[in-house]
């Protein structure tokens, strides 16, 4: 017999699919069949996704067999070589240990003035332009992309361009060349961006890795990683949240009323939404027994974390949206040694952005209806292609 | 009396310590890793605070020895 097919797709855009609670909440992991016809072990309870992440005997490589992709067509195996992201031990805690300095809570709080600066500007743009406005084009996505490109030194006349390949790498529709050519797109354009930063050293995070890499692929292949990392999964968090809060009048009040509540407001939107859930799969090295399950050597795992991360063993009414719940053990960064290297520059920007836009704007709606909003389905990581909204003259 | 205890080689540096508690715990600058300010929590709530940071850490590197 067939294992059931994989629901890839949210019925609910607030909500993952029924199917996924319905394999949580069955005795012990159970098979799906993955979009490419190859079978992978559904793991959505909190606990087993935290044993899983943080079990050294699951890798991370996804140029391994058995790793649970979500397109149709794998991509050829060992068209990457390996990043941060797909190493394993002992590679993965170097290579962490040279960057993940660059991201400490207090590096990134000194960030806050900078990141202030660009959302104001962002929202004086786009209040001085017509209504409605497209927030996903003024807001979501120019202030995390602007701030990886100065992080980084990356020039941001340029983010058209990789903006555009992103997008097209991260739907799962495009077809694998044109994705493997957005990719290389990126990659030529970092490859001649680092000989820059090497005849011209700048005072930037790119430069300051160029001495730590032999091999300077290597770096390109960070670099990447954490200009697509950096800028499409916190565009979309804020997109998601902007519609959430607009939806629970009640809960916005409350945030306007207690400032002090808007980092439990953030962690409860990245629990409540989990974009990037499958980012979280992994594949067996060897045989492994998880949450009740005998997982065999070379078998994948996908991981349902949106539905574990409303695991009523973990949270109390997890299917509501609470900003006071304050809950940081959810999953929506990941869990063990890979868990989100840029969390706390994520964290900083959803804080800023919704701190000001609704202080500066209390008039904002929605000019479309919430089951009217094109969310993106059919993307690696959850989000919104477009977001209109509205507000009254000030 | 319960005394937290970091094991840096198992650390990742995701900071989720100083979030939760930045008067117990820091980042070295260099490499990002835990630094413990205050090993000897002073009191319940302080307590409470170290048995979290352990919970939520991503990489299991905080324990707390009575
Ligand atoms: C709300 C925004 C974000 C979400 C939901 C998110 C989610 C995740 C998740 C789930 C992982 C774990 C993947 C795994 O276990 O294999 C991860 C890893 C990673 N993220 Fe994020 N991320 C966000 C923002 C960012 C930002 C802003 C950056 C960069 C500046 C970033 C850079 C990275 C990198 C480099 C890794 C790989 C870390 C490693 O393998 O050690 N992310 N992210
Ligand atoms: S939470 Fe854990 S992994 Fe993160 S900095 Fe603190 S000790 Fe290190």
């Amino acid at each position: 017999m067939t294992a059931p097919q994989l629901q890839t797709t949210r019925s609910c855009p607030f909500a993952p699919p029924p199917e996924h609670v319905q394999l949580r909440d069955l005795e012990a992991p159970t098979k799906v069949t993955m979009p490419d016809g190859q079978e992978a072990w559904a793991v959505a309870r909190l606990e087993d996704v935290r044993a899983l992440l943080t079990d050294p005997r699951f890798s991370s490589d996804r140029s391994r067999p058995g790793f649970p992709v979500l397109v149709k067509q794998r991509p050829k195996p060992g068209m990457f070589r390996p990043v941060l992201l797909t190493m394993d031990p002992p590679e993965h805690g170097p290579a962490r240990r040279a960057v993940v300095g660059e991201f400490t809570v207090r590096r990134m709080e000194a960030l806050r003035p900078r990141i202030q600066q660009i959302v104001d500007e962002h929202i004086d743009a786009l209040l001085a332009g017509p209504a409605p406005a497209d927030l996903v084009q003024a807001l979501s996505l120019p202030v995390p992309s602007l701030v990886i490109c100065e992080m980084l030194g990356v020039p941001y006349a340029d983010h058209d361009f990789f903006q555009n390949c992103s997008t097209q790498m991260l739907r799962r529709t495009t077809p694998p060349e044109q994705r493997a050519k957005a990719a290389d797109e990126i990659r030529s354009y970092l490859r001649d961006l680092l000989a820059q930063k090497r005849a011209h050293p700048a005072d930037d995070l790119l430069t300051r890795q160029l001495p730590r890499y032999d091999d300077p692929e290597d770096l390109v292949g960070l670099a990447f990683l954490l200009l697509i990392a950096g800028h499409e999964t916190t565009a979309n968090m804020i997109s998601l949240g902007v519609v959430t809060l607009l939806d629970h009048p009640d809960q916005l009040a409350a945030l306007l009323a207690h400032p002090a509540l808007t980092p439990a407001a953030v962690e409860e939107l990245l629990r409540y939404f989990t974009i990037a859930e499958f980012a979280t799969s992994r594949v067996a090295k060897e045989d492994v027994e998880l949450g009740g399950a005998l997982i065999k050597a070379g078998d994948g795992v996908v991981t349902l974390g949106n539905a574990a991360n409303r695991d009523p063993a973990a949270f109390a009414r997890g299917d509501e949206f609470d900003v006071e719940r304050g809950a940081r053990h959810h999953i929506a960064f990941g869990f063990g040694p890979h868990q989100c290297l840029g969390q706390n520059l994520a964290r900083l920007e959803l804080q800023i952005v919704f701190d000001t836009l609704f202080r500066r704007i209390p008039s904002l709606r929605l000019a479309a209806g919430v089951d009217d909003l094109p969310f993106k389905d059919d993307a690696s990581i959850y989000g919104i292609y477009e977001l209109p909204v509205t507000w009254s003259a000030p | 009396m319960t005394k937290i205890l970091a094991d840096t080689s198992r650390c990742v540096g995701a900071g989720q310590c100083v979030l939760t508690d930045p008067d117990a715990f820091d980042q070295d600058e260099d490499e990002g890793l835990v630094i413990v300010l205050a090993p000897e929590p002073s009191d319940e709530a302080a307590l409470e605070r170290a048995r979290r940071a352990a919970l939520i850490c991503p990489s299991q590197a905080l324990s707390l020895a009575e």
